[in-house]
């Protein structure tokens, strides 16, 4: 990737960012809720119309939309994203603390997909439309039809309540914890990338070097694991960029499930009580993550791929 | 007909598996045994499954059977919804985009760019939570994050032959420009777009469970079984069988649909053979 078409790239985040950061924006600015009405009610206050009128004041959403989208955009762009209305923090540290917890989460239920997908879709490629290759794909069909929360309370039921080897609630993020989540995660995932992995490994078993190689005797698993798998490695980069953001969202679920402390469960929160500055402020930072992993996989084509490099 | 049945054995029992989950929608009331779905007795609360109650009753002495099946209504409903709705949106405005180009089509793509480069069920849950909680707004969600996808599709596949000869051709002779459209445009994009809006019903489903399940769809006492299993998860131990049901039957109808739209495909698209 050449500078300039960099540049291009982040003039085009900077775009979509404020595109999102407009259409969330409206979407509070439309929401039939009342945020002072539901602030105090969350606190057991009932106020005068006066009351309310003030800390509306107070909170600026009387003034005109676009006022009120200009402020608040340039407020953000000096990191500045308002506080929470119902947590009372700075959304900015909230979004914080919860971070870390789930990118590990994301980032452990990938590893435990790949552990999962790269074999069973290798074996699947080698074995085209023998027994084992039938098997695997009917797994997979099975898997991305499940919906993920139900095999997390499956696996709650079984492994918290039944057998009683873990804990239900996860308040803290140890690893022990972070397994029923993660494996939850993984498994829709798992089925989708095994068909990927496949796809891909058949590809490139097709490709002349392979029957070049045969033809000079090289030995199988020399040609699978040298020369195939690196190859079929790129276009499962790119599903895996793509892929941080469905994770992202389908954390949410997942973390809601395991009352797992990240960013998804959070953001449930905020919504079921109405709190703008925080919704608007895990919508935005979503979408930065999600843009820059995949800005940051595009690149890794430099260095993964040779030919990227050429093409300057 | 004789050959194509042949032919296409498996598509044939697919349709056939669909038409069951349909019809047990459509004669809900006559298969749930005059058992009220959404009404039930406190004293015959968290019962086990019996011959009374095939999958046992809830926490209200529901029954889950009546539940389940009504279930189907609401999620064949919304789903479907979900997918006609995205289909037509993202068809129309693809198509035109394609065919018209410039500002318009500009416009469309600069926005298909911005839903893509954003995780789309993280938008539909602050969509859905913001507009209130309801299954209209779930679709009202899903559906504004899912539609792009099919305005590219149908702007990708008009490019493809907009400047055919043929096509070249029909302007020449003075073809009237809807007429383009509906004969030449949309027969061209329909079969992949079809393709695409088969397989999208056992996603959209799923998505519409999980947004129910969070609480931001269909709302108590509605049959749904998104909320169902929500319901469930406090009984957990106590009575396995309110997840145990709803879960199996979104699997099932979600399996059904997603065999039902690959087989599709193979019968729509020879290219694979």
């Amino acid at each position: 990737m050449s500078i300039k078409q960099l540049g291009k790239r982040l003039g085009q985040i900077v775009i979509v960012l404020i595109g999102i950061s407009f259409l969330t924006f409206l979407l509070t600015y439309m929401a039939p809720g009342d945020p002072v009405r539901t602030m105090y009610a969350a606190s057991g206050i009932v106020p005068s119309e006066e009351v309310m009128q003030q800390t509306r004041e107070e909170m600026g959403i009387d003034r005109p939309f676009l006022v009120q989208y200009g402020d608040w955009l340039s407020a953000c762009l000096r990191g500045d994203f308002g506080a929470s209305y119902s947590l009372k923090k700075p959304v900015l540290d909230l979004l914080g603390s919860r971070l870390w917890p789930t990118m590990k989460l994301a980032l452990f239920s990938m590893i435990l997909m790949l552990l999962v997908s790269i074999p069973f879709g290798m074996l699947a490629a080698v074995n085209k439309n023998k027994w084992i290759d039938s098997l695997v794909r009917g797994l997979t069909f099975f898997g991305v039809s499940v919906p993920n929360f139900w095999v997390g309370l499956l696996l709650i039921s079984f492994f918290c309540v039944k057998l009683k080897w873990l804990q239900v609630v996860s308040t803290d993020i140890t690893f022990k914890n972070m397994i029923l989540p993660a494996v939850t995660l993984a498994f829709a995932m798992s089925a989708k990338y095994t068909r990927q992995v496949r796809t891909a490994v058949l590809e490139e078993l097709n490709q002349d070097y392979v029957t070049g190689a045969r033809a000079r005797g090289v030995k199988e698993w020399k040609i699978l694991w040298l020369n195939v798998f690196p190859n079929s490695l790129l276009p499962l980069i790119t599903m895996l960029g793509l892929s941080v953001g469905s994770l992202l969202g389908g954390t949410a679920v997942v973390e809601v499930i395991f009352s797992y402390p990240g960013l998804g469960s959070l953001a449930v929160s905020a919504i079921t009580s109405y709190d703008y500055p925080l919704i608007q402020g895990y919508v935005l930072w979503i979408a930065l993550i999600y843009m820059v992993i995949n800005l940051a996989v595009d690149i890794s084509y430099n260095f993964v791929d040779p030919r990227m490099r050429e093409k300057r | 007909m004789k050959e194509f049945v042949k032919k296409d054995k498996s598509f044939i029992f697919f349709c056939f598996l669909v038409l069951l989950v349909v019809l047990a929608a459509v004669f809900a009331p006559f298969l749930v045994r005059g058992q009220d779905p959404t009404e039930g007795a406190l004293a015959n609360a968290l019962q086990k499954p019996s011959a009374a109650h095939w999958f046992g009753t809830d926490k209200l002495g529901r029954d889950i059977f009546a539940r389940v099946i009504y279930g189907t209504r609401t999620s064949l409903t919304a789903a479907l919804s979900v997918v006609v709705i995205i289909f037509t949106v993202g068809t129309v405005l693809g198509i035109l985009a394609g065919y018209f180009g410039g500002i318009t089509d500009a416009a469309l793509m600069r926005f298909s760019d911005m839903m893509v480069s954003f995780p789309g069920m993280v938008l539909a849950i602050a969509i859905a939570g913001i507009l209130g909680a309801s299954i209209q707004n779930a679709v009202l969600a899903i559906s504004m994050v899912s539609w792009t996808k099919y305005a590219r599709l149908a702007r990708s596949l008009v490019l493809k032959i907009r400047h055919r000869d043929y096509v070249a051709a029909a302007v020449v002779t003075g073809s009237k420009t809807p007429y383009i459209l509906t004969r030449y445009m949309l027969p061209n994009a329909l079969p992949t777009l079809i393709i695409t809006g088969a397989t999208d019903i056992g996603s959209m489903m799923l998505e519409l469970a999980g947004l129910s399940f969070l609480g931001f769809g269909a709302q108590a006492p509605a049959p749904e079984w998104g909320l169902m299993l929500n319901e469930g998860r406090a009984y957990m131990a106590a009575a396995p069988w309110l997840m145990i049901f709803p879960g199996l039957a979104i699997l099932i109808v979600v399996v059904v649909f997603n065999l039902f739209g690959d087989s599709l495909r193979d019968v729509l698209d020879p290219r694979d053979e």
